[in-house]
């Protein structure tokens, strides 16, 4: 029987008293003779009295009080800068906090680093997987913690491998011990993260924003791991921006604002729309569908496109001034289509047409030389260059026109920048400031601009505001409505169902590289696109 | 108003001031060293020892901000002074010969560039290949021979000078392209694409950047340099030989690096490239007056390639920190001023 087992088998409210006895554990082991015994020990869980942690200039967390208990899931919900990563971070011994108190079962600890929160227990898992790709899966869950054999002081592969399938069958993971991490999708990664977690026998487990960048059917798996996890007595801690999810596995919410704990409320105490006026502090309601536009001649028309093993008969068109979104579940070959339209990937047959003519694009250079601009979904990478300023950003796609004879116009380019920044509402102090200084919304912001300025016809957004904080998406989507008011063909990729339903005209759903169904505004809804994204039969083919 | 300008001007030259005061100190360790260094024709003519390796930095300054490097440079010199040697001696004019072996070696650049681009390589790889190739075929085509023979107005370029001044010509040469490069660099879209494809090659692609043509031609442009240095050199010795500057690429890769230009790409000036230039030069002229041994010199300019790889780490790591508390402070108190006034 694994020992993180027998240690934490405990109910989630702690003063009952529990005694578990043979019982059938989860992972198929017999349990013999483990007893719990809990409310002797009160309070048991971690709590922090007026932590706050400051770097350099005001506090970015203050005065916290917070409460985790064994067996529950508490979320931490605020907009972007609000302190939650902060807060986490102190928890698990990343920052040394300036002033207050953490206590586990009610002794104070001093969690100096993050090895000493390992050994209280604690884990935090990142948004983006921290694990070394080139290892396999079973190195990674028990990196600087290797069963060591005795007497000589070698690794025990087969014991290592043996020891983290079992961890990863506890928590009904498919993933080979010894496959590559790299070779992983970024949910099978997170899953590796929390066997990890739990072979560090984690009694509380901290994640910052698990869900980002998983499709829906994984957060649901992830959501039944959690549960899994708490019903054994380990406490959740999830941070996050998608309130359905929130509401949909938390037991209680603490919002954060600024800095400084709003509040927590037990999940039944509150509605959506109240915990959205408290992260804000302002009334921000659900976005508005737009008004249907009456959309123009067919911009941009896609008929049976196909690459094997990709995608495949990809048919669809959008009009000018019509916004049409491209959903369905990663992996279904939404971006591979897109990238192929805009020339960074071959196809193999199939025809685009712009505006009636028939292109096929062998590089980006003649995409956008023809009016059609593609934004990545991976701003840090394929979208922006950080280090560059903000004006050196937008520049980049228009340098030919900025110049003369090679010789660069630099107050042309602060010019065309600070229009960019004013239209798109970027909060930056000056154009001149590094791209990698701004929060995430004005980065997509930013991003925007630097294809807008090439005055493209046919604009292909491909998550446009994954992690961006509920403002600034607001001001994104409204964004998008004007382009499409002013003529732009708009063909918009989102995971984001509530904001496909605010923006799009019609929307394509795709299922296993191909298109499973359109839908026009009138036949929209969340359970219809997720109908089609999935298959009939609720199985998504992958 | 002056002071904050200075401040500024302290604030953003930070490093190249550093060099400055690097550039101050050798000069004076020079001076310590022999009592010959300190004046002014002294100063001046030993410029013309290093302006090979000055010429090919700054090329290479555009190559490693592309995040890239080029091993093969003392071996383009090397072939462009054997071809050019063997050409004189088949009675070529120089008037052809000299233009013929700068194509000769702008055309080995872009080699180095195309296969680094067509297959996928790693411009270490590749040009670790033909740096062996290059110089491999100079010894193939003049052997264990010198050439010499060159016409009176090709020889000994450092005993020229601008008249009426201790200006020697070779210095006039290298302060021409440090010019053309800074502008080239800091004043054109050429020069600011290096950058950002250095800094991110990717997001470059995506914004219809021709990234793959624009490292051919850096390459090409660094193969041409070497080749102006290779003229350079073959006309100072007055020969060529299949060995000439052997391993002077790491001269200049160290100046460059030292000159601040990040090994990872994407950041670099070539202000500093000049300056760095100046130390190294200074450094080993003056322990060569001081009759300091071979091996003790190449002690003193391994331990500053050393400090010129962790010197700039170090110094960017401490400014990014800097930059990070006063921002952060900064949004902070906004955040404050925005909640107090709303």
């Amino acid at each position: 029987m694994p020992e993180y087992y027998r240690q934490y088998t405990v109910t989630p409210a702690p003063s009952r008293i529990v005694i578990l006895f043979g019982q059938e554990a989860p992972n198929g082991h017999r349990e013999l003779g483990s007893a719990v015994a809990l409310g002797a020990r009160e309070p048991s869980g971690l709590s922090t009295r007026g932590l706050t942690k400051s770097f350099g200039g005001p506090p970015v967390v203050k005065d916290m009080e917070f409460e985790l208990l064994p067996g529950e899931v508490h979320a931490i919900v605020g907009e972007n800068g609000a302190g939650k990563s902060t807060f986490l971070k102190l928890l698990a011994g990343v920052h040394p906090p300036d002033a207050g108190q953490v206590a586990v079962d009610g002794v104070p600890v001093d969690i100096g680093n993050p090895t000493i929160a390992r050994s209280l227990g604690i884990s935090l898992i990142f948004q983006e997987p921290t694990l070394f790709p080139d290892l396999s899966v079973a190195e990674n869950i028990f990196m600087g913690n290797h069963p060591v054999g005795r007497p000589l002081p070698f690794v025990g592969w087969q014991r290592m491998r043996a020891q983290a399938a079992e961890l990863l069958e506890s928590i009904g993971a498919r993933v080979d011990p010894s496959q590559p991490v790299g070779e992983l999708s970024v949910a099978e990664q997170q899953l590796v993260e929390i066997a990890t977690a739990l072979s560090h026998r984690a009694r509380f487990v901290l994640m910052d924003e698990p869900t980002a960048s998983l499709t829906p059917r994984e957060v649901e798996r992830l959501f039944a791991i959690i549960r899994d996890l708490t019903v054994r007595g380990t406490a959740v801690v999830f941070v996050n921006h998608r309130l359905e999810e929130v509401f949909a596995i938390a037991d209680r919410i603490t919002i954060m604002r600024d800095g400084v704990k709003v509040g927590t409320w037990g999940v039944r105490d509150i509605t959506r729309d109240e915990v959205v006026r408290r992260m804000v502090g302002r009334e921000l309601g659900e976005a508005p569908a737009r008004p249907i536009a009456s959309p123009g001649e067919v911009a941009l028309e896609i008929e049976g496109l196909t690459s094997p093993g990709v995608f495949r008969d990809v048919s669809l068109s959008v009009r000018r001034g019509e916004i049409v979104a491209l959903a369905g579940l990663v992996g279904a070959g939404r971006t591979e289509v897109a990238r192929a339209v805009f020339g960074i990937d071959p196809f193999e047959r199939g025809t685009i047409r712009l505006f009636g003519r028939p292109v096929r694009f062998r590089s980006p250079r003649e995409a956008l030389r023809h009016g059609l601009a593609y934004l990545p979904e991976d701003r840090q990478h394929q979208g922006l260059i950080l280090p560059m300023s903000v004006a050196h950003n937008i520049s980049l796609t228009v340098l030919d026109q900025l110049s003369r004879a090679g010789w660069l116009h630099r107050r042309r380019e602060r010019e065309l920048a600070q229009e960019q920044v004013q239209r798109l509402r970027v909060k930056a102090n000056s154009v001149s400031q590094p791209a990698q200084s701004l929060s995430g919304g004005n980065q997509q912001k930013v991003l925007v601009g630097k294809f807008l300025v090439t005055q493209p016809k046919v604009l292909i957004l491909d998550e446009p505001t994954r992690g961006v904080d509920v403002g600034a998406k607001a001001e994104i989507h409204r964004l998008i409505g004007e382009l499409a008011e002013q003529g732009i063909a708009v063909l918009m990729i989102s995971s984001d169902l509530p904001e496909v339903l605010a923006l799009a005209d019609r929307v394509v759903v795709m299922r296993d590289g191909r298109v499973a169904g359109e839908l026009s505004r009138s036949e929209m809804s969340e359970e219809a696109i997720m109908h089609l994204a999935v298959g009939s039969d609720g199985r998504a083919a992958v | 108003m002056l002071k904050e300008r200075m401040r500024e001007l302290v604030q953003h030259n930070a490093y190249e001031l550093l060099l400055v005061i690097l550039l101050a100190g050798s000069m004076a360790f020079s001076a310590s060293l022999s009592p010959y260094f300190l004046t002014v024709t002294t100063l001046f003519d030993m410029t013309s020892q290093f302006m090979e390796i000055g010429l090919m930095s700054l090329a290479m300054t555009l190559v490693i901000i592309l995040g890239q490097i080029d091993l093969s440079v003392a071996s383009i010199l090397a072939l462009v002074g054997v071809v050019l040697g063997l050409l004189n001696e088949g009675g070529v004019a120089l008037g052809f010969a000299i233009p013929a072996v700068l194509a000769l070696a702008t055309l080995l650049g872009l080699v180095n560039g195309w296969l680094a681009v067509t297959f996928r390589l790693p411009a270490l790889v590749v040009t670790l290949g033909t740096m062996a190739l290059y110089r491999g075929i100079g010894q193939i085509l003049l052997g264990d021979r010198s050439t010499y023979g060159f016409p009176g107005w090709f020889v000994s370029i450092d005993f020229r000078y601008i008249p009426g001044t201790p200006v020697p010509l070779p210095l006039v040469i290298f302060a021409t392209f440090a010019v053309l490069f800074y502008v080239l660099l800091h004043r054109t879209t050429f020069g600011r694409l290096v950058y950002a494809v250095g800094s991110n090659a990717e997001a470059c692609r995506f914004s219809g950047i021709a990234v793959d043509r624009l490292q051919v031609l850096v390459f090409g442009l660094s193969g041409l340099m070497a080749g102006i240095a290779g003229l350079m050199m073959t006309s100072r010795f007055a020969s060529a030989r299949w060995d000439m500057a052997n391993g002077l690429e790491l001269d200049v890769i160290t100046t460059v690096v030292l000159g601040g230009t990040s090994i990872f790409g994407g950041r670099g000036t070539i202000v500093g490239t000049v300056l760095a230039l100046f130390v190294m030069g200074t450094l080993r002229y003056g322990m060569g007056l001081a009759n300091v041994l071979p091996q003790n010199q190449s002690v003193v300019i391994g331990l500053l390639l050393i400090v010129a790889i962790f010197v700039p780490e170090a110094w960017r790591a401490w400014r990014a920190r800097s930059r990070r508390r006063a921002q952060k402070g900064g949004e902070a108190r906004a955040e404050v001023a925005r909640d107090s006034a709303g």
